[in-house]
């Protein structure tokens, strides 16, 4: 396995708050690799660092072993690293399709307008809105917009999709049907690094998970370790022999 | 392909009227009319670029008009150059200054850089207030052997007639021709959200610089040719900040970001202040009629006349671009 992202020692400082402090881990090729944590650890901050809209405080980023420390977000695009935004951020003003053409235009490949229309209408049936192609942005349900975000990233042809909690706000219908997308774009040959509270949906979809907590990684590995890890257990419950007394205090 | 696309041949036929029309009956009063509203569309439609396409409101958008106007004016009575080689010297020079101004103030965003237009009008005027080679505070003035390569005054007076019309026709086919672009796309994707235009690969630096360029160019070459018309440029003639609202007024009139509306609001409106400011009893009242339209339309049709046809008649957006 080839090793396709590298962080290294990254902070990002806030003034006073240290965002993200120290951090290293490393993405291989072909994997799903989930970031969790409780809220306010850091998690888009380290996403944003990751794909250059903020500059890092020292570390260094490596992608597909080509150093993208510093660089603006256009430019890690066209290198093949794309992502979505927690909160949607359609360009409401113009149509679902246009939206995805921007995408293509401007991603990896730098299509011309005729091949981006080919690509966002071929992205838009995978992703399941090719029925509201010509529909306002505006117009369409959260679920919907969530995978316009997607479906944008994934018409820039990219090696690496990073998605920011992609599941939140949904109904489980939803949910399963973003997995199933979630997973197919990993079966398409795309590595995914994702931030998601969803537990059950990160827990499946993962192959390992990094765990930060106060802007510090506690933990990197596999789910099962990962939810048996102490430090983990304390991070979202607050203390670490919570796990016992919750199981102690279950009727047998 | 823009061969095919209607509102190209419209364009080409309102340019085809704006000559023929006046020509045909020799009507010099209609052409100085005319020329008034071919100037209004050429300021309107470039400033459309900016604040319609890109979503950055110019506030000195004037500034690019009289800047071309001294430059050409310039070149073509102390330097002597033809006419039309002085005003795309100065459309090519206006551009380029542009650019670097671009550079520096596109950085802002929204209110910000509004504000930032405002100082570059301002700064640019006071240091052509004091420019020596432009004459200072009085200004340039053209004398009569500048007209002679054109055949004297009144042949001259329909050859830079002819050329601003040629200028009104380019800028309503660049603003064509960039809609339908992908770097147009960049810019509507800016104008939507900026940030989320850089995270799906928009160099929004480049872009904007480029676009502040762009819609520099053909406002300065319409300067040079109308100065040189008018036979005079002053700092307060060639910066009228009045000029510079009104634009706004006449985009938002006709449809912000749509290549007709930019077009239509600039005929209408340069027509309706052509009226008031030959009306005795309404002089210089036109500036309040400018201030409550900009309200009605804000208020009852902030997509303007054109925006308003297209909820109308959604298949309209298909032509009327």
């Amino acid at each position: 396995m080839t090793d396709l992202l590298e962080v290294r020692g990254v902070s990002k400082r806030f003034g006073g708050l240290l965002a993200v402090a120290d951090v290293s881990f490393t993405l291989h090729e072909g994997e799903i690799l989930g970031l969790i944590g409780p809220n306010g650890a850091g998690k888009t901050t380290l996403f944003n660092v990751v794909n250059g809209v903020y500059k890092s405080d020292g570390g260094t980023i490596t992608f597909q072993g080509k150093d993208i420390t510093g660089r603006s977000p256009d430019q890690v695009v066209h290198l093949g690293l794309a992502r979505t935004h927690q909160i949607v951020r359609p360009l409401s003003g113009m149509t679902v399709i246009e939206n995805v053409i921007v995408g293509a235009c401007f991603g990896r490949e730098y299509q011309s307008m005729r091949e981006a229309r080919a690509t966002a209408l071929e992205v838009l049936e995978r992703v399941g809105l090719a029925s509201r192609a010509d529909t306002s942005a505006r117009s369409l349900t959260l679920a919907a917009k969530k995978r316009l975000e997607v479906a944008r990233a994934l018409a820039a042809r990219p090696k690496l999709l990073l998605l920011d909690e992609v599941l939140a706000g949904l109904n489980p219908t939803e949910i399963d049907l973003m997995i199933t997308l979630v997973r197919s774009i990993r079966d398409s040959g795309i590595s995914v690094f994702m931030i998601e509270h969803v537990m059950q949906a990160i827990m499946n979809l993962s192959d390992r998970i990094v765990v930060l907590n106060l802007g510090r990684k506690i933990a990197e590995a596999p789910p099962a370790e990962v939810v048996q890890n102490a430090d983990v257990v304390e991070a979202y419950l607050g203390f670490p022999d919570i796990v016992d007394k919750l199981r102690g205090a279950q009727p047998q | 392909m823009i061969l095919r696309r209607p509102l190209l041949w419209a364009i080409l036929l309102l340019a085809a009227l704006f000559a023929w029309l006046p020509l045909r009956a020799n009507n010099v009063a209609l052409r100085e009319d005319l020329i008034l509203v071919a100037v209004a569309i050429i300021l309107t439609s470039n400033l459309n670029l900016m604040i319609g396409y890109t979503g950055y409101v110019n506030f000195g958008h004037i500034v690019f008009y009289g800047l071309g106007g001294y430059v050409g004016l310039y070149l073509a009575t102390v330097r002597g150059w033809h006419l039309v080689l002085a005003a795309l010297v100065a459309g090519v020079a206006v551009s380029l200054l542009a650019f670097l101004f671009g550079i520096g103030i596109l950085r802002l965003r929204g209110a910000y850089f509004a504000l930032a237009t405002i100082g570059v009008l301002v700064a640019v005027q006071a240091f052509v207030s004091n420019f020596e080679p432009w004459g200072r505070s009085t200004g340039m003035y053209v004398s009569f052997d500048a007209y002679a390569p054109l055949g004297g005054p009144r042949h001259a007076l329909w050859t830079t007639y002819f050329l601003i019309i040629t200028v009104m026709a380019l800028s309503l086919i660049l603003s064509l021709a960039i809609k339908s672009s992908k770097f147009g796309l960049g810019l509507f994707a800016i104008r939507e959200d900026e940030d989320a235009a850089i995270v799906l690969g928009v160099n929004a630096t480049v872009h904007k610089a480029i676009i502040y360029s762009v819609s520099a160019f053909l406002p300065a070459v319409a300067g040079a040719l109308m100065f040189f018309k008018n036979g005079m440029i002053d700092p307060s003639i060639a910066f009228e900040y009045m000029l510079s609202l009104e634009g706004i007024v006449m985009l938002m009139l006709g449809g912000s970001g749509t290549v007709a509306g930019s077009a239509l609001g600039a005929g209408l409106y340069e027509r309706l202040r052509s009226y008031l400011l030959t009306s005795p009893r309404l002089s210089e009242f036109h500036l309040v009629i400018a201030g409550a339209l900009l309200l009605l339309v804000m208020r009852l049709a902030p997509g303007g006349l054109i925006g308003w046809l297209y909820r109308l008649v959604p298949r309209s957006r298909e032509v009327v671009e």
